[in-house]
Parts: C-alpha cells; sequence; structure tokens
C-alpha cells in the first residue's frame, strides 16, 4: 500500500526558494558591459544543470553546447566549432522533449544572430568587440552619467551642496532628476546580489532638500569667448544644454516659444509629482552659471531658424515632442475630446480645468495617461478611468505611477482598445466605445492584444482625454533642410544635425522621439560638449567637489527604503507634492549601502568609469 | 481507424496507435533505440523524430499518437542530420568501450551507425589522430575515468562505461516486471541507472530475473552465465522485441517451454556448437517475454552438466552400488515393489509428490496414476514457486 503525504518529495525545494531568489537577484544585477558570450554561455550551463536527465539533446547536448559556448567566449574557437555549435543548437531546439532543452538551444540561438558582431570579433580577432567591458553600474546606465556613488557618500557626510554640484556635474536638474527620473542608474545596482537596488533618486531628494538647488552656486565659469550659441527650446536638454555651454564661456541664447521655461517639466509632468517652485530652483540655478539670455513667448518658425542659424556661431534644436497624437476613430472630433499635452500645456501655464460632475476617460496607459487621469481626479471629475488595449502589467507608465492612479480612485479599465467616440446633438461627447481585446501572442517582445469575441463597451464620457504619444512639430526645420526619419530629427552619433545648415546640432526627444527627462538632458549635455569642440575649443569643467573616500562594504542585507506617499483621500484634493522625502535615518542607511563600486572593483581600473568630464 | 499518410502513402491507422506502431505495421522503417515495445516509450534518444505536417518541429514516432489526416515524413535530410546528431551524443557520452560495442557487427548500436551514417574515419583522417576512438564522432568522449563494473549479484553484473541511459531495462524492471528494484540514481546531467548488483545485493527486492538484460541494448548489463560463452553477443532484444540477430556467430534458436513450473513460460534456448549458451524470454500467451530466474539462468545448465545421468541406475543389493540399467528394468523394478508395498500396507502407505519441472499434463497423468494404481489420495507437488 502506498501511503500518500502533503510533504514534498524533495524537502530541499522549500529551502533551496531563498537560493533560487539569490540566483534571479544575481542575474538581475547581471553587470553591464559584460560580454553577450559570456552571458550565453552562463545561460546554457544553467540549462544543461536544469535538465532531468532523460533526453539526449538536452541532457548529452546542451553540456556539449555550453562547452562549445566556453570555447567561443574563451576566443578559442574557430569557425568549424561555431558551424557544430550551430548545427546542435538547432537539433537540441527542434528535438528536445520539454522547454529546459528547447528554450535554452532557442536562446543562444537568437543570441548568435542578436550579437553576430561579438561572435565575429571572438572568432576573428580573438577579443571583444569594442565598448564590452564592465564599469560601474549605476553611472554606466545614467544617461548622462552622473556619479551617483560620489553624491550618495557626500550625503552621507552631510555635505549636501557638495552633492548637488557632484550631480551638476553631468546633470544641471538635480531636483528634477530627484522627482521624476526613472532612475535608470537603479536598474543593475550593485547591492541587488546583497539585497535591493539603492534608492538613488531617494537619496537625491533628500539632498535637494536640504540644499536646493538654487542656494548651491554652480562651480566657476570660464573666460568669456565671444561665441554666441543659440538653444532653441527651454525644456531639460536646452537648457542642459545651456547650462554648460554658459559655464565654457559661451554666450547662451534661449529661445522658448511657450511663457515659461521647463518645457514638459512644467507643461507635461504635473505639479504634485514635480512643484513647480522646486523646478524654479534648478532652472535659477541654471541661470547662475553664466551668460543665458532666455526669449520667452519667442516662437521659431522657418525664417527665424534661418536668421538664427546665419546669425550665432552654433544653434541646439531641443524642441521636444508637443503634438499629441490624435485617435483615428469616429466622432474624434466631438467637443470634450481633447489631447492630454494640451490639457497638462495649459496646466502648466495655470489654466487648471474644472471637470466637476464629469465622467473622464482617458485613453492610453503610459505616463502622460496617468498623469491625465490623476490631474482629472485633481479637476473634481466624477469618476475617471483609463481606457488601454493592453492588460495593466503591460502599461508602459512606471508600477509606481499606476499604483497611485488606482490608489486616488482611477479605474484601470484594460483590455479596452477605443473603436468610437459617441457624441449628443450639440456635437458634445457622450461615451467612449471599446472594443474587449483579449492578450495574444508575443509580437516584438511584448504580448499583442487582439480583439475578444465580445461585443463592444459603451463608457460613458463627458471627456475623453487623448495620451496616446507625441508628436514633433518639425515642418519649420525641414523647411530649412534638416532632414527626419519618422518625424524626427537625424544627426550623427555627436547630435550634429544631417542636412540644413553645417552648424546647427539636434537632441532630446525631438531626435529621439518622446522619452525621459534624464535622457534629454544627456543629450543636451553630449550637444555642449559636441558645440565646444566644433567652436574649436576642448573645455575642461571643473565640479569643485571630490569624492569623498571609500567606508568598507556593510555586507549585512537591509531592505530598501521607499519615499512614503501621502495618503490618496487627502492627495487627490490638491496639486500639492504627493511624496514625503527620506527622514536622515533612512538616507543614513540608504547611503551605507552604496558599495562604492567606483572605489571597489574595476572602478578603479582604467576605463572602469563612464564619464564625459 | 485513423486515416494518415506515412511517406507518401496512405493507410488506416489503428485508433490510439502511435506513428512508431503505425509505421511499422505499414512496413516503414524508423529507426528506434530507447524504444522497447510493451516496455519502454519514453522518447529519450530522438532518433525516431520524424515530421509532422503543421507542426513546427519534429516529434517523436514512439510516442506520438496518430490522428486523422496525418501526414508523417520518416525521412529528410533534416531528420537524417538530427539522428545522427544524436547517435554522436550518444556514443561520445562514455568512453572507448561504449564505441567497441558499437562497433560489434551484429549489435543493434552497429546497425544504427551504419543506418545514420556514424562512420570509422578514412585512413588519413585515422592517420592524422582526428578521431577519437575508431568511430568518427564530432564530440570528443564525455571526461572522466572508468566506473568500476557492479559484480555482487551471481547471476547479472553491470557495467556501466558501455550504459547509455536509455532506460529500456527501468522499463522492463518496472512497467513489466513489475519488480521495482531497479531506477535511476544522481540527477540531471548526471542521471546514472542505479542496478542492484552490488555487493549488497541479497538485501535489495531484485529477483534476478534479469528482463533488464534482456532488454539493454549495449550489454551494460548482461547475464552472467554467459561467462563461459563470453565471445557469444550480450545484447538484449531489438526494440520490437524480437530477438537480436545472432546468425553472424552460427547461433540457433530453439523454441521452448520452461520446464520449472506450470505457468508455461515460453523461451528460446540460444544453441551454438551443439551446447545451450543461453536462454531468452520469447513472446508466449502467458510470459509476453518475461522470464524469471529460474528460466533465465536455470533451465539449461544441466543439459551439459558432465554428472547429469544419461540411464537409469539400479542398486545392487549385493555390492550397495549403482549400475546401469534398462528402462525397462528400472520401471517394472519400481513398479513391483510400489504394488508391493499397496498391497501389504495399503494405498495410505504411499505419497506421490511430483517435480516442479514437469508439465501440467505430466502432472496430471502422475496424479491419476497415484490415485488409479497406488490407490492413495496423498499427492503432492513442489510446482509453487
Amino acid at each position: 500500500m502506498t501511503h500518500l503525504s502533503i510533504a514534498p518529495r524533495s524537502a530541499d525545494d522549500a529551502r533551496l526558494a531563498a537560493t533560487v531568489e539569490r540566483f534571479a537577484r544575481r542575474i538581475e544585477a547581471m553587470p553591464p558591459g559584460i560580454c553577450p558570450v559570456v552571458a550565453q554561455a552562463a545561460l546554457l550551463r544553467a540549462g544543461a544543470d536544469q535538465t532531468c536527465g532523460k533526453c539526449v539533446p538536452c541532457r548529452d547536448g546542451l553540456p556539449r553546447l555550453a562547452a562549445l559556448a566556453d570555447k567561443l567566449a574563451a576566443c578559442a574557437a574557430d569557425e568549424a566549432d561555431l558551424a557544430c555549435a550551430r548545427e546542435l543548437a538547432q537539433m537540441i531546439r527542434d528535438t528536445s522533449d520539454c522547454a529546459i532543452g528547447y528554450e535554452a538551444a532557442e536562446a543562444f540561438l537568437q543570441g548568435l544572430d542578436e550579437f553576430a558582431e561579438e561572435y565575429a570579433s571572438h572568432l576573428n580577432e580573438r577579443r571583444c568587440a569594442a565598448g564590452i567591458g564592465q564599469s560601474v553600474p549605476c553611472e554606466t546606465l545614467c544617461p548622462a552619467h552622473v556619479n551617483a556613488p560620489g553624491y550618495i557618500a557626500l550625503v552621507a557626510q552631510g555635505d549636501y551642496a557638495g552633492a548637488v554640484n557632484m550631480v551638476r556635474k553631468d546633470n544641471p536638474f538635480p531636483t528634477a532628476c530627484a522627482f521624476v527620473c526613472e532612475h535608470p542608474c537603479e536598474e543593475r545596482c550593485r547591492r541587488t546580489l546583497i539585497d535591493a537596488p539603492l534608492n538613488i533618486r531617494g537619496i537625491k531628494r533628500y539632498a535637494v532638500d536640504r540644499a536646493p538647488a538654487n542656494t548651491v552656486a554652480p562651480p566657476p565659469r570660464s573666460v568669456d569667448t565671444a561665441r554666441t550659441v543659440a538653444v532653441i527650446g527651454g525644456g531639460p536638454s536646452g537648457l542642459t544644454c545651456a547650462y554648460f555651454l554658459a559655464l565654457m564661456g559661451h554666450r547662451v541664447t534661449v529661445f522658448e516659444a511657450r511663457r515659461r521655461l521647463g518645457g514638459m517639466m512644467r507643461y507635461g509632468i504635473p505639479a504634485y509629482r514635480f512643484p513647480r517652485a522646486r523646478l524654479d530652483e534648478d532652472i535659477r540655478g541654471i541661470m547662475n552659471a553664466g551668460t543665458i539670455t532666455v526669449r520667452c513667448g519667442d516662437a521659431v518658425d522657418a525664417e527665424r531658424f534661418r536668421e538664427i542659424a546665419d546669425t550665432y556661431h552654433a544653434v541646439y534644436v531641443a524642441i521636444g515632442a508637443q503634438k499629441g497624437k490624435t485617435l483615428a476613430i469616429e466622432g474624434a472630433d466631438a467637443a470634450g475630446v481633447m489631447s492630454a499635452v494640451d490639457l497638462l500645456g495649459r496646466i502648466g501655464d495655470g489654466d487648471v480645468p474644472d471637470f466637476s460632475g464629469k465622467d473622464v476617460v482617458v485613453v492610453g496607459g503610459g505616463n502622460v495617461a496617468m498623469d491625465c487621469a490623476r490631474t482629472a481626479v485633481r479637476a473634481g471629475a466624477k469618476s475617471v478611468s483609463v481606457a488601454y488595449r493592453r492588460r495593466k502589467e503591460d502599461m508602459t507608465a512606471l508600477p509606481t505611477e499606476v499604483e497611485a492612479a488606482i490608489a486616488e480612485g482611477v479605474e484601470m479599465r484594460t483590455l479596452c482598445a477605443p473603436a468610437a467616440i459617441e457624441a449628443d446633438e450639440q456635437g458634445r461627447c457622450t461615451a467612449l466605445v471599446v472594443q474587449p481585446q483579449m492578450i495574444g501572442a508575443v509580437k516584438r517582445g511584448r504580448p499583442a492584444p487582439v480583439a475578444a469575441d465580445k461585443p463592444p463597451v459603451r463608457l460613458s464620457a463627458d471627456i475623453v482625454l487623448v495620451a496616446v504619444g507625441q508628436d514633433i512639430d518639425a515642418a519649420p526645420f525641414e523647411e530649412c533642410g534638416l532632414s527626419t526619419t519618422w518625424g524626427r530629427f537625424d544627426a550623427d552619433d555627436g547630435l550634429h544635425a544631417q542636412g540644413g545648415p553645417r552648424n546647427v546640432f539636434v537632441g532630446g526627444d525631438c531626435q529621439t522621439g518622446p522619452a525621459t527627462v534624464i535622457r534629454a538632458i544627456a543629450a543636451g549635455k553630449v550637444a555642449a560638449r559636441n558645440i565646444d569642440e566644433f567652436l574649436g575649443y576642448s573645455h575642461k569643467l571643473a565640479c569643485g567637489v571630490e569624492a569623498p573616500a571609500a567606508q568598507p562594504n556593510d555586507r549585512t542585507p537591509y531592505g530598501r527604503v521607499e519615499l512614503a506617499e501621502r495618503p490618496a483621500c487627502e492627495r487627490k484634493r490638491d496639486f500639492e507634492d504627493v511624496e514625503c522625502g527620506m527622514s536622515r535615518e533612512e538616507v543614513l542607511q540608504e547611503c551605507g549601502r552604496c558599495l562604492r563600486c567606483d572605489c571597489f572593483g574595476i572602478g578603479v581600473t582604467e576605463g572602469g568609469r563612464q564619464q564625459y568630464a | 481507424m485513423p486515416s494518415i499518410i506515412i511517406d507518401g502513402a496512405a493507410l488506416s491507422a489503428r485508433e490510439g496507435s502511435t506513428i512508431l506502431e503505425a509505421a511499422r505495421q505499414a512496413g516503414v522503417h524508423i529507426p528506434t533505440l530507447c524504444y522497447l515495445k510493451e516496455r519502454s516509450a519514453i522518447a529519450s534518444c530522438r532518433l525516431c523524430v520524424v515530421e509532422v505536417a503543421g507542426e513546427p518541429h519534429p516529434v517523436p514516432a514512439c510516442s506520438t499518437v496518430v490522428r486523422e489526416g496525418m501526414e508523417v515524413t520518416t525521412r529528410s535530410p533534416l531528420l537524417a542530420a538530427y539522428r545522427k546528431m544524436a547517435l554522436e551524443l550518444i556514443l561520445s557520452s562514455k568512453g572507448p568501450a561504449l564505441v567497441a560495442c558499437a562497433q560489434r557487427a551484429d549489435g543493434e548500436l552497429a546497425a544504427l551507425c551504419h543506418e545514420l551514417g556514424v562512420e570509422a574515419p578514412t585512413d588519413a583522417e585515422a592517420a592524422d589522430g582526428a578521431a577519437e576512438g575508431t568511430l568518427e564522432l564530432r564530440f570528443p568522449f564525455a571526461q572522466g575515468k572508468e566506473s568500476p563494473r557492479v559484480e555482487g549479484n551471481p547471476f547479472l553484473s553491470f557495467d556501466p562505461n558501455r550504459c547509455i541511459k536509455c532506460q529500456r531495462c527501468v522499463g522492463a524492471c518496472n512497467a513489466a516486471a513489475r519488480n521495482h528494484s531497479l531506477g535511476t540514481r544522481r540527477r540531471g546531467a548526471l542521471t546514472l541507472i542505479a542496478a542492484p548488483f552490488g555487493p549488497n545485493w541479497r538485501a535489495s527486492e531484485c529477483e534476478s530475473c534479469g528482463n533488464c538484460a534482456q532488454a539493454c541494448p549495449t550489454g551494460a548489463i548482461s547475464l552472467k552465465a554467459r561467462g563461459a560463452g563470453a565471445d557469444l553477443p550480450a545484447y538484449g532484444d531489438a526494440s520490437d522485441g524480437a530477438p537480436a540477430d545472432l546468425s553472424a556467430s552460427g547461433t540457433r534458436r530453439v523454441r521452448t517451454t520452461c520446464p520449472h513450473c506450470g505457468v508455461g513460460c515460453q523461451l528460446e534456448l540460444e544453441v551454438r556448437g551443439g551446447r545451450i549458451r543461453a536462454a531468452r524470454g520469447a513472446q508466449g500467451a502467458s510470459n509476453r517475454g518475461l522470464l524469471c530466474v529460474k528460466g533465465r539462468s536455470a533451465s539449461f545448465d544441466f543439459v551439459g552438466a558432465p554428472d547429469r545421468l544419461t540411464t537409469p541406475l539400479v542398486r545392487n543389493r549385493a555390492t550397495g552400488e549403482l549400475e546401469p540399467a534398462t528402462w525397462d528394468e528400472a520401471l517394472s523394478l519400481v513398479a513391483s515393489r510400489l504394488s508391493q508395498l499397496r498391497d501389504e500396507h495399503g494405498g495410505e502407505s504411499l505419497a506421490a509428490f511430483a517435480c516442479s519441472r514437469s508439465t501440467n499434463e505430466d502432472v496430471y497423468l502422475f496424479q491419476k496414476m497415484a490415485r488409479a494404481a497406488f490407490k492413495t489420495n496423498n499427492v503432492d507437488s513442489c510446482a509453487r514457486v
């Protein structure tokens, strides 16, 4: 007779969970710059170790394939080895009984194509391709390569002004990034190996709260060069470029079409995420850098652009992506249908609409959609829902933004594709009709929705806010010869514009398509450096502060300190800041987790840092 | 009866049959290795992969059930390449002992090597030292020293160096013989066959029936009884359950009934040079290819034993010695003595014990004689093994 038991067959399975979680964290913390061939070999080895031992392709094949991958990684393989590896991988993929085998082989085969150049370099040059090699993770993954370990150590020491200037070495918007940065620096934080990534943005927030950017003098500027540079667009990218050019001693004029500076940080991001007074601190700090003339309300058309390009020694075009995309559905022109950027833009100039008693439906699943929805809540709407054609987890908005919107009472109507807008006799919008979707196969890396076999659903709506992306208003510049692809300006690696006058540089959203503040800032910095070179200079900028010496690593695992938010019931009634900063004891614990990768490991070697200065 | 197409030929397959069974029924050959009819179909060797129209990847014929309208291709350059690769992986998973086994002309592996194009290298390449062993394999032999043979069991031995982990033995022991004494040990890529033939074999549940040996395609598990005839192939059955072809060594097969008990197991004696060398389970109604330890290892040695009786012996009362006699003399003596005892002391003084090696018919006649001629109901047999 067989005895049944609820105990698992392997008692270690439960205990193993902690080890597996550790394994997962190690993969999560995969250092940037690692050789893809090595990463693939490691993945294959893990696959070989997972075989159950039944089938030949997986049990006998995967270890062979991993050995070939090791040989390739060691630059010891030849073309015959590569051909054999490919043949073996195809056989494993096509004849394995279960996913342990076929998925491992499929991943390897895809990598052979995806990293073809790296494999070719290993075979022919017997070395990794240029650019491969580890460097400090946070600094490398920040598009502006801000010295994160440096300012974290300064915050720990209590030198907040020093921390602000350490950020400013690469990014003149320490406050903006303390509030709204998507913090790519945290993605591969080495601390993940021990517990979790540092809350780098929260630490920066602590620094700018203690030492507001406008109170911290920027480093001294270089002597006046009498060279003039025009910056078209006073958003994060344009102002960053202006800041660094001014520090270099160039004379900068910023042309801004709107009434005030800040771009999408003022006319896109709602004040409850980034209070305007705090934005002004950054802008005042930038204005302190040197000779910056600002012309607000000065929109640049084709003729004006031609004139500017002729007058100034160099021009940086950073006009952003200002045009809201529209819905190509029936009734999209009804009254009450408006684009997200128009709504947020009006609010930026202080014109907050009154949605009292109204049903509001936001279309889209990005951060802008969440901004619109949470703004509509604050504008007094009776109900606010977000209609999105994929699932909640597919939303491109930060998960924290989605959760915050839900907490404030926003209903997520997922798997709902807009089909039509209904209007009354006066042409006023009454409802958004959506076609239910079901999530289907993964296409280009994302699960794609397909129309479900369900009848359309009518969502009552007095207001429909369309947040389905933004376009670039490139026409005036195209007229002057600047070339574009998919509506985005073309530029070389150094952000030198293609076509048009030869002294023009472009960057930010208008060159990449709508992205993040930190990417726009990074582009502004790169443009400033390259404009400096273009003008015949090679300025070096001192930041005036040194990173403190490193303390030994604290290896004790801690939890990550998250920033608290004001209660939803309270915060949804005003446009005041939603987030609360850390306390001193919290920031000290958080800073104490930093492993100082700038001082330990690769950071101390030649090429171990990724910096522009 | 699903209608399917195999290699362009339409046929009706039995409901629920696999592609392999349907193909064999239609006389279409698909190479197999880990599959053993009525024993094991775990689809581990992947030699039997075939293409099915509409399926993105090949599927194993041994475990894929046919469905109406299925279009199967059993031969293509892609399948040939995959099968060859799989066989090369198997052959290089151990050391030279396995490759040597694959080169014996009459083995299942040798036939597969020949069929799938795993060949000995040409002279030039061999001189170059390019190939491992004597077959051309794309992969070096797996590292590691030779493993010791497992030889505690008096009837069976296991040579891990020839084991390809096809698990046919596991199917034979568990699914067929239901002994559940042989399985796998260690896990993942390090999986081993755990044959309970070591020094502690007595403590195991193993009955030494040897059905695992009959299932083994490489002779990794083999019968010790073959020790005297070690020059004979030690392979088990072919994957369709047919006996390995031993004609090359001049071996003849003689079908007979096992004499050990009343079950009536069918067995085949392998006879060479006038001597019985081995017994294998044949497809009989009662044994379906299985044998017990007696049937496999104790049913024939006595035939050629030097001390075997070849004539009746009668004791000479004067000398006390046993002396050869004719059957008539011996039987007459026995009949008269037993009749005398019955007449003097009554039938109850006699009892009849039959030998378990007798057939049912013999035992029937024996008890009939006891009751009718000896007048006794004291009848028994040891045929209760």
